[in-house]
């Protein structure tokens, strides 16, 4: 077994005259947790759904767990498990039911069902629901027993398609708790998410926009990569420095976090006009200071800059 | 209308037949604020919501909101709000220009006025050279912008949102909430409910509920003091087999994977930074640093919740 689970060179789709994803370049080795982010639209999709064997590529070449997507769809699809934003549950059946629905689906061996099962009814907390139609779980419980009908055949590497949406932070949590587990085990995870903090939590980050990957690199390093410095200003009166500072240098680059001022800046001159405008508004700078950013202030960042380009 | 505040209720209560969907909830809520309204799935903050809003009469319970009584005017009330829910409620087969007509009538906006708001939303929400366009064929962002701008079409005092932001891309996110913030300003008070603990951060006050009840209020930087709990980051060379270690040392409480780094729940952070210093030291995985961050929003949120669940086995078990 090869250490890249995923090798991607030069892939796209069309639909129409629309490139969805276009010349995307990625490597990623087993074991790995990958996240994948990006706006709306910005072709995260599509591309899971290529690599899945669902969808067929334009263009470019990808290897999932040694095959090829062009040619040996059907021995991927043995070896993966994709969880998509629309995970098809099964609301009458109850969620025993539901495991083994996925269990002869995909061919489990007898005599490892019942092991696994337990294990993974264990793991997702949902032993004590586990005569319960699926239907009447609350959405969390829903998304926890979505990903283990996904595991029930030992995928090697798992796709899932931004899988807490609307999933409150305890059951997010319990999730991800899961995920650690597979990881433990040696599964490789590929992540699309619209949550910056989960995307922390990934070994490898991917910044989708416009159908590329813009940046591609540890949560550390794409923060080290920022060109700026995220400032954090304590003032006493944080709504009305907001305003002034959001005034001359436009709103995007301020935010109140906690009471605090969060400003992006790109120029130490500027740290001079920021006090400056404060100053002439009467608002006091009670402290001051360099903070590292977080995922969300990079993926601003990078995104309203690629847009500025495609606008020039 | 008391200038003071938006929103005051007291001992909030709402059966469902045997089930208590919200449990002696009292809040006030200061005009102009952003107060945050956070709970897992099921805790009671859609009940509640619904209850300020005048569309579900409490059990029990008092309290006024914009200054009128939610017991005895609920339809006065429901005149002086802006209301927006997770599912936006918009039609997707009209336009946006339709859209906001169709609101316009709804909310009965003086004539004289209608032209002025249905700008002031096109401005608001970028879509001047979008109004035309069908409503379904708007990606997340631009529909949640236009579905709040029809929520305050009629100049409420006071906006409620719940779940504004659920699926929407965080560049989206971070304009939806720069228009809070200006909301805000001018004197709009905003009671919104997030899954997204970074958002927390941007309202100036929060309340957390969990089964029905009250666990926690205060501004983000007070709740970030009252977990039990510190945290604390590891930097180590080899992260998977650390954890792993450190799971089975009985040294933390919890320990979680955060890009190559560790993060670990331990009850006090000096103890800990040389207990797990010592234990990875001496199977041969010294760690390269052990520092204490600032828990996050959802560290709270998550220790709360657990804390409050713990309380209520218990409490049911003697």
């Amino acid at each position: 077994m090869s250490d890249i689970a995923l090798a991607v060179s030069g892939l796209g789709r069309a639909f129409g005259e629309m490139w969805a994803v276009r010349g995307l370049d990625l490597e990623v080795q087993r074991g790995e947790i990958f996240g994948l982010v990006g706006p709306d639209g910005a072709g995260k999709t599509t591309t899971m759904r290529m690599l899945t064997g669902i969808l067929a590529a334009s263009e470019g070449q990808a290897t999932v767990a040694g095959f090829s997507i062009h040619d040996d769809a059907e021995a991927i699809k043995a070896r993966i498990s994709y969880m998509s934003q629309r995970f098809g549950l099964y609301g009458d059946l109850t969620v025993e039911e539901n495991l083994r629905f996925y269990a002869d689906l995909y061919e489990v061996p007898r005599r490892d069902r019942e092991p696994l099962e337990e294990k993974l009814l264990g793991f997702s907390n949902l032993t004590p629901f586990r005569k319960r139609q699926a239907r009447n779980l609350s959405g969390g419980m829903k998304q926890k027993l979505g990903l283990a009908c996904a595991l029930i055949h030992k995928p090697e590497i798992l796709f899932l398609d931004e899988p807490t949406n609307g999933v409150d932070p305890v059951s997010r949590r319990d999730f991800w708790r899961i995920l650690y587990a597979m990881l433990k085990k040696g599964v490789t995870i590929f992540v699309s998410t619209a949550y910056l903090d989960e995307a922390e939590r990934c070994s490898r980050v991917g910044l989708m926009h416009r159908g590329r990957l813009i940046r591609c690199d540890t949560p550390q390093k794409l923060k080290e990569g920022l060109p700026g410095q995220l400032l954090e200003l304590e003032t006493g009166q944080p709504r009305d420095a907001r305003e002034a500072l959001a005034a001359q240098l436009g709103s995007s680059r301020v935010s109140l976090f906690g009471g605090m001022l969060h400003l992006y800046t790109e120029d130490a001159a500027e740290a001079e006009q920021i006090r400056a405008i404060l100053q002439q508004a009467g608002i006091a700078v009670l402290a001051e200071k360099i903070i590292t950013p977080t995922l969300e202030d990079v993926f601003i960042h990078w995104v309203t800059r690629d847009d500025a380009e495609a606008a020039a | 209308m008391s200038p003071e505040y938006a929103v005051e209720v007291h001992d909030l209560t709402r059966k469902f037949g045997d089930f208590v969907a919200v449990d002696r909830v009292s809040l006030s809520v200061e005009t102009g604020q952003v107060f945050g309204f956070l709970g897992p799935n099921g805790a009671g903050k859609s009940t509640t919501i619904r209850m300020l809003c005048g569309l579900l009469l409490p059990s029990s319970g008092a309290g006024r909101v914009a200054g009128f009584d939610i017991m005895t005017e609920s339809e006065t009330i429901k005149r002086h709000i802006g209301y927006m829910s997770q599912k936006f409620s918009l039609y997707d087969d009209l336009s946006v220009e339709e859209n906001i007509d169709f609101f316009t009538g709804i909310y009965n906006v003086p004539r004289i006025r209608r032209r002025e708001r249905k700008d002031w939303v096109l401005d608001m929400a970028g879509l001047a050279d979008k109004r035309d366009n069908l409503t379904r064929s708007l990606a997340g962002g631009w529909k949640q912008r236009l579905a709040l701008g029809c929520a305050v079409l009629h100049e409420p005092p006071i906006l409620f949102l719940d779940e504004p932001t659920s699926g929407v891309d965080p560049l989206s996110r971070r304009q939806f909430w720069d228009l809070i913030a200006q909301m805000a300003q001018r004197g709009t008070t905003v009671f919104v409910t997030t899954h997204y603990m970074e958002e927390a951060e941007y309202c100036d006050e929060l309340a957390l509920i969990s089964r029905g009840r009250m666990i926690a209020k205060g501004k983000p930087a007070e709740l970030k003091t009252v977990i039990p709990e510190d945290i604390l980051e590891i930097r180590v060379e080899h992260p998977f087999e650390v954890l792993e270690q450190l799971e089975n040392s009985g040294l933390v409480k919890e320990v979680a994977l955060f890009g190559d780094t560790l993060h670990a729940v331990v009850e006090d952070a000096g103890a800990a930074t040389t207990a797990v210093g010592d234990f990875l030291a001496g199977r041969g995985l010294a760690a390269t640093g052990i520092t204490q961050v600032r828990p996050s929003m959802e560290d709270v949120f998550v220790s709360l919740v657990e804390l409050e669940d713990r309380r209520s086995t218990e409490g049911a078990q003697t």
